[in-house]
């Protein structure tokens, strides 16, 4: 299966009651396989083409407004134009998942595969203090994985998660194993389960009301302390990474989804040279797994950040390891993918023999 | 065994569907596969290429730069993947619209005339398999009966007819594939 394909097919496993999107490369996929696998027929799950991106992340907003697992997916364009809809979810303390299948930028960039949308996705694309937890697929297999995780995440969080896949890992066909058919939440189980959603009003409680407005300062204040305290509870809970080959490493490689897959090739080819490499991949980009950077930092001589950018996430691997070692960038843009060897020859120029 | 292989040629001639034929050959094979294929704007007409993996580890990177074989069926691919088979490495093309030969002295170089056996089979849409058929001669990798399964589940249900023409192109093609340069 394609990563867009199992990433569709995960979701509707995962129980979800709505997909709604725009078509866009390289993640059209997505849809394409919802349509033509007809999950009305198998679940009542509704898939919906919108008439725009911002129709598709406001019909995510309705549909988490009443408790049900809902869902989009777009690329770094398409998304752009949802980031209004995001901040108000994320305001709105509404669980979702939106899948970005990132091209090259910026602006209508390119088809091809990139991770320039490092920023956007981590540091808040819209507007307002908020945050999503960003879950970073490498491969096929994660693309299935993550729907259903994003689905459980966003509920256990009242939070808008994000999968950050790239052009390559939603193209690409690998082997995957899915999950069971998971049961899509009954009404009842909506009323028992989010009592704050917007299930119509009965006689013995107050009206849910569904809002990321309060004109009241002190009582919006009162809201972003209890957002911060929640992303402070998914720091703690929900950091994920993957290490390899780090116990014995000398240097280390940072990197995420399809760069992680290349780089992991590049410390194959390393320590079939000597050089002791070792791969930290974060899974989640926020929380960003800075602990453990830290850690590593007093271990190695020095660490490598792959990425199909200008350099973003270096700049949390930075944070993580202050001036302690030398933490160089290497990239391609504009929808290249670069090669192993292009990051051997990176790891040896700019720091081991840096 | 890990077997890293590029299959380049114009849009059109089946190279990603053979690259997938193949992948989903080595899934039933109960192998680990990766199957990374070129998109948009160049499949639309120009140049079409696929990258599969096959084998018994968990593969690393999908995305590779150097490959223990190139399969080439037009000339645009080989002047862009001739250089990257592996010292060693195998490289099988269709000399059917090529005018530069390959030139390298340190890899196996096959000839198939896949082409023209398709074309005087009648089934020029075997072609693909001709060539697959090629391939599979010169690195059993994958059983013929996961062959089979594979051309079953990436063919569609009302195509199934056609699989015994399929599985004749692919033996055709061992038959008919030439070596050019051989290593010692």
């Amino acid at each position: 299966m394609k990563g867009n394909e199992a990433f569709a097919e995960a979701a509707i496993r995962a129980g979800a009651d709505g997909y709604f999107g725009y078509p866009i490369t390289p993640q059209s996929e997505v849809m394409e396989y919802l349509m033509a696998e007809k999950p009305h027929e198998r679940t009542g799950m509704v898939v919906l083409q919108a008439e725009s991106e911002v129709a598709a992340i406001n019909m995510v907003y309705g549909g988490a407004a009443c408790g049900k697992r809902v869902l989009t997916s777009s690329s770094s364009p398409g998304i752009s134009l949802k980031q209004e809809g995001i901040s108000y979810i994320a305001g709105a303390e509404l669980p979702c998942v939106i899948l970005n299948v990132v091209r090259g930028g910026p602006g209508l960039g390119t088809i091809q595969p990139s991770q320039s949308d490092y920023f956007q996705s981590t540091k808040g694309g819209g507007h307002g203090d908020y945050r999503m937890i960003v879950l970073a697929p490498s491969s096929v297999q994660e693309m299935a994985d993550f729907a259903r995780l994003g689905f459980d995440l966003a509920f256990k969080y009242r939070n808008p998660v994000l999968v950050l896949s790239d052009g390559a890992i939603g193209q690409m066909m690998e082997k995957v194993e899915l999950d069971e058919q998971r049961p899509r939440f009954t009404e009842e189980e909506i009323i028992k389960n989010t009592p704050w959603a917007t299930t119509g009003k009965t006689k013995d409680r107050e009206r849910n009301i569904i809002t990321s407005l309060d004109l009241d300062s002190a009582k919006q204040e009162l809201h972003n302390h209890a957002l911060q305290a929640k992303y402070k509870l998914m720091q703690e809970q929900e950091t994920r990474f993957e290490m390899i080959s780090c116990e014995d490493a000398d240097y280390l490689i940072v990197a995420y989804g399809t760069s992680a897959r290349i780089s992991q090739k590049a410390v194959d080819l390393l320590r079939a040279e000597g050089i002791k490499v070792g791969l930290l991949r974060p899974i989640t980009l926020y929380p960003f797994p800075t602990e453990i950077i830290s850690k590593l930092a007093d271990q190695v001589k020095g660490i490598l950040t792959v990425e199909m950018s200008a350099g973003q996430m270096i700049e949390d691997v930075r944070l993580a390891v202050g001036c302690r070692v030398k933490v160089e960038h290497f990239g391609r843009m504009g929808g290249i993918i670069p090669s192993p060897t292009e990051v051997v020859e990176a790891m040896q120029t700019k720091i081991i023999g840096g | 065994m890990t077997e890293e292989i590029i299959i380049a040629g114009f849009g059109g001639q089946g190279v990603l569907s053979m690259g997938k034929i193949l992948a989903y050959s080595g899934v039933m094979g109960n192998k680990e596969v990766s199957w990374m294929p070129s998109y948009g704007p160049e499949m639309r007409g120009g140049t079409a290429n696929v990258t599969v993996i096959i084998s018994d580890e968990r593969i690393s990177s999908p995305i590779i730069n150097q490959f223990d074989t190139a399969i080439i069926l037009n000339q645009q691919s080989m002047d862009k993947f001739e250089k990257s088979v592996k010292p060693g490495g195998l490289l099988i093309y269709d000399p059917n619209g090529i005018t530069r030969h390959p030139q390298r002295q340190d890899i196996n170089i096959y000839q198939i005339e896949a082409a023209d056996e398709a074309a005087s089979m009648g089934l020029t849409k075997v072609f693909n398999m001709v060539v697959l058929g090629g391939f599979l001669k010169l690195k059993p990798i994958i059983q013929p009966e996961f062959i089979r399964k594979g051309l079953e589940k990436s063919l569609p249900k009302r195509h199934h007819g056609l699989i015994p023409e399929n599985e004749k192109a692919i033996e055709k093609g061992k038959e008919i594939i030439k070596s050019v340069h051989q290593l010692n």
